[in-house]
Formats: C-alpha cells, structure tokens, sequence
C-alpha cells in the first residue's frame, strides 16, 4: 500500500494522538509553572523544617524514573481505591514530576537575580509578596526562559512512555499503524515530525520571551 | 534472582554510570562551547547552533542513536556500539546544555560586563575571572537537572545493542521468566545513581552557601 495513502486513511488515529499530547502537554504546563514557581519559593523562605521536606520531595521525584511514576499512578493508587483514567492518570504523572524539575529551575533563576535590585526593593518597603510579584516573577520568567523550554520539550517526549499505560497519543498512533500495515517508516516519520512540529512551536514561545528581555532589560 | 544475574545487573549499572557520567562530562562544556558561539553572535555559526539545538533536542533518544549507529557508517563514519552510544548521549545532552548555559549567559547583569570593560579587561580574560565563576554556581541546579534527564535516557542505547542496567534486567527476565525481580532491582539502581548525583549536587550548593552567603530574594 502506498504509505501516504495509508497514513491518509488512518488520519483520524493520527489526530487524536496528536489532540492528546497536545492536551496532556498543555495542562502540564498550565498547572506544573505555577505550583513550580510556588515550590520554588518554598524553597527559598519557608524554615529549615519545611524548605527540608519540600526538598527532600523534589530530589525524589527527580530520582524516580518517569515510567515507574506512571506505572505507581496508574497500576499502583487503584489499590489505594484511587482510580484514574489512563489520560487523567498520565497528567498526574506529568504534573507531579514535572514540578520537581520546574522548583529547581525557578530557585535557580532566583538565585542568579542580580542583588541590587532586591536590596533596592527592600530600601523602597516592598513586602515579600510585592517583590516576588513585581521584581522577581517578571524577571524569572523571562531569563529562566531557554531552561524551562528545555524542560516542556523533555515533557512532551516523556508523554510518548504514557503509551504503555494505554493513553493513546502521537507515538501510540504511530505503534498502531505499524502494527496493523507492518509497515514502520512512515507511521514513524510523521510522529516525529508531528513532535519536531510541537517543540517549534515551543521554541517559537521561547525566542518571543528573548525579545521581550531584550527589549525590557537590554 | 541467581548471583550471577545480579553480577550482570551490576556490570549494566557500571556501563550507564560510565556512558551517562561521560556523556555529561564531554557535553556540559560542549553545551558551552555552542552557547558561547550563540553569546558572540558569530555570523553563520549562530544560525547553524540554532538549527542543531532545534533538531537535537526534539529527536528522541533512541531515533538518534539509530541513526549515529546505522545511517552515519553509509557516511564513512563506522563506530562501535559503546563509542556510538557516547556519541549520540554527549551531543545530545549538549544541545540541551546549551540552553541552559545560554539562559545563564543572556541573564548575566549587564553592569559587570561594563566594569570589567572598563577596567580594560580583554574577553578572554572577563570571561575567565567574572562570568565563568558566576554562572556555573547559578546553574548547577539546571545542569544536574539535565544530568539526571540523560542518565533516564541512557536505556535507548539498547537499540544498538549495548548492555545497560535496562538491557540487562530484560535479559534476566526472559531468562528466568520472572520479569519483576529483575526490573525492580533496575529501578532500585537508577534511583540510587541518580540520589547520589542528586545529594552531590546539595552537597555543592551548601558548601557554596557557606562560602559566598545566600543569595535569597
């Protein structure tokens, strides 16, 4: 069979994957930046007791494998009486391990936060909330940039293991028309560009916040 | 789980210590390297690094060491399993490096810069003494981050046939029938190569901590 007619004909499995890992990859990002940016600021201020925990919870999920986190979330918490979709229990995934990387990038950013502008917040009263808000956010987020586009890419290739736990995305799609043709380049060549396709547009978001700094900070 | 077994778990575990410790080690100053020849807005080359960074970060793992292994010898250039492994981890976790240096470089404050140009200091030099010591205290966090992102990575190599602890616990299992002993100790494994790298990493940052103060908004 000729391969663009059989990729034509199983577009509609084709989009669907694609519709899942951009969804999966996008509530990802949405809830794993904030509760990062949160995490990160745990870190930095809460007491030793506390910023203790946090830590030693996010070097764990750093350590664990991320397809023995999905398998644990998806196999393990039924038997807890916690029973989730595969989609949902593949964001959960995604989220949870995705935060613990997201901390230790926004700590980072912070700590690289030239001094004089905090001292200087400081010297005009700024509460804690206020200079997080108005000094150390908007900054953050723009120098720590390049990084977290790192991490999403990472994220949207992690997505592809979430397969095995039947969430049917790009390279579940691609698994499946290679096994029903027995034809594997084709299938394969579009979900990798489907995914080459996705981290552009990542790449894309990332150059735009570039303009912005420099623009904004010269 | 037999003794011999679990001698070929650890010698699994020896080659992704040793693959991903290497990979990280050639490829943090590669990363570098590009980032640098991005900072300096080399005509051309900046383009080039731009594309690299593109393609390399958004192939996984496993298609671009295929394609080291099996496309590249049509090229003329024929590597070994082990060495093509290496190769395809350091150029990967490069590209990812790259970014992070990069971010580093852009966030670098601009005063210091002009101290030092002031002060008459050639680029090399400010280089060296003022921007190399900060930024890498600033990114161990991202750089470790990545080095343990490469270090879960290191199973794809099995595709061309090198025996990692992934490789080797699959081994065990279809040897015994018995997947999950094998595949436990596995995990328990990763866990434990990443831990350490992970505590080495607070291990730093604290001594860090006592010797330049805490640098906390």
């Amino acid at each position: 069979m000729n391969p663009v007619a059989m990729i034509w004909d199983q577009r509609g499995i084709f989009l669907t994957g694609l519709a899942n890992t951009i969804s999966l990859s996008l509530i990802c990002v949405l809830v794993s930046v904030p509760l990062g940016a949160l995490g990160a600021i745990a870190l930095i201020e809460a007491r030793p007791p506390a910023r203790r925990l946090v830590q030693e919870l996010i070097d764990l999920f750093r350590c664990v494998p991320f397809l023995l986190l999905a398998y644990i979330v998806y196999y393990g918490l039924p038997e807890l009486g916690l029973r989730f979709s595969a989609w949902a229990s593949g964001a959960a995934t995604l989220i949870i391990y995705n935060i613990a990387y997201l901390t230790e990038i926004f700590r980072s950013a912070a700590s690289a936060l030239p001094r004089d502008d905090l001292e200087a917040a400081s010297a005009f009263g700024f509460t804690k909330t206020l200079t997080y808000r108005r000094i150390v956010f908007p900054q953050i987020l723009v120098t720590a940039a390049p990084v977290v586009g790192n991490q999403v890419i990472v994220m949207i290739k992690d997505s592809a293991l979430l397969m095995i736990i039947t969430v049917q995305e790009i390279t579940f799609a691609a698994n499946f028309v290679n096994t029903n043709y027995f034809s594997p380049f084709a299938p394969f060549a579009v979900a990798i560009m489907l995914y080459w396709g996705l981290c552009l547009i990542v790449e894309l978001g990332v150059r735009r916040l570039g303009a912005m700094q420099k623009r904004r900070y010269g | 789980m037999t003794w011999p077994a679990f001698l070929t778990l650890i010698t699994g575990a020896m080659t992704t210590a040793a693959l991903s410790f290497s990979g990280s080690a050639m490829g943090i100053p590669l990363g570098l390297a590009l980032a640098m020849v991005r900072w300096a807005r080399i005509p051309g080359m900046e383009f080039i690094v731009a594309l690299y960074v593109s393609v390399i970060r958004s192939t996984p793992i496993v298609t671009f060491v295929l394609f080291v292994f099996f496309v590249l010898p049509s090229a003329g250039l024929e590597l070994a399993p082990i060495p093509a492994a290496l190769a395809t981890l350091t150029l990967n976790t490069a590209a990812f490096n790259c970014e992070i240096w990069r971010a580093a470089l852009n966030a670098f404050p601009r005063d210091q810069l002009e101290a030092a140009h002031a002060y008459g200091m050639t680029r090399p030099t400010l280089f060296r003494r003022i921007v190399l010591p900060q930024i890498w205290r600033a990114n161990i966090g991202p750089l470790v981050n990545e080095m343990t992102i490469l270090l879960k990575g290191t199973p794809a190599v099995a595709v061309i046939g090198v025996v990692e602890v992934t490789r080797a616990a699959s081994r065990i299992g279809a040897a015994t029938y018995e997947p999950l002993p094998p595949f436990l100790a596995a995990t328990a494994i990763y866990t434990l190569l990443i831990a350490v790298i992970v505590r080495g990493q607070r291990i730093i940052e604290m001594r860090l901590a006592h010797r330049y103060g805490l640098n906390q908004p």
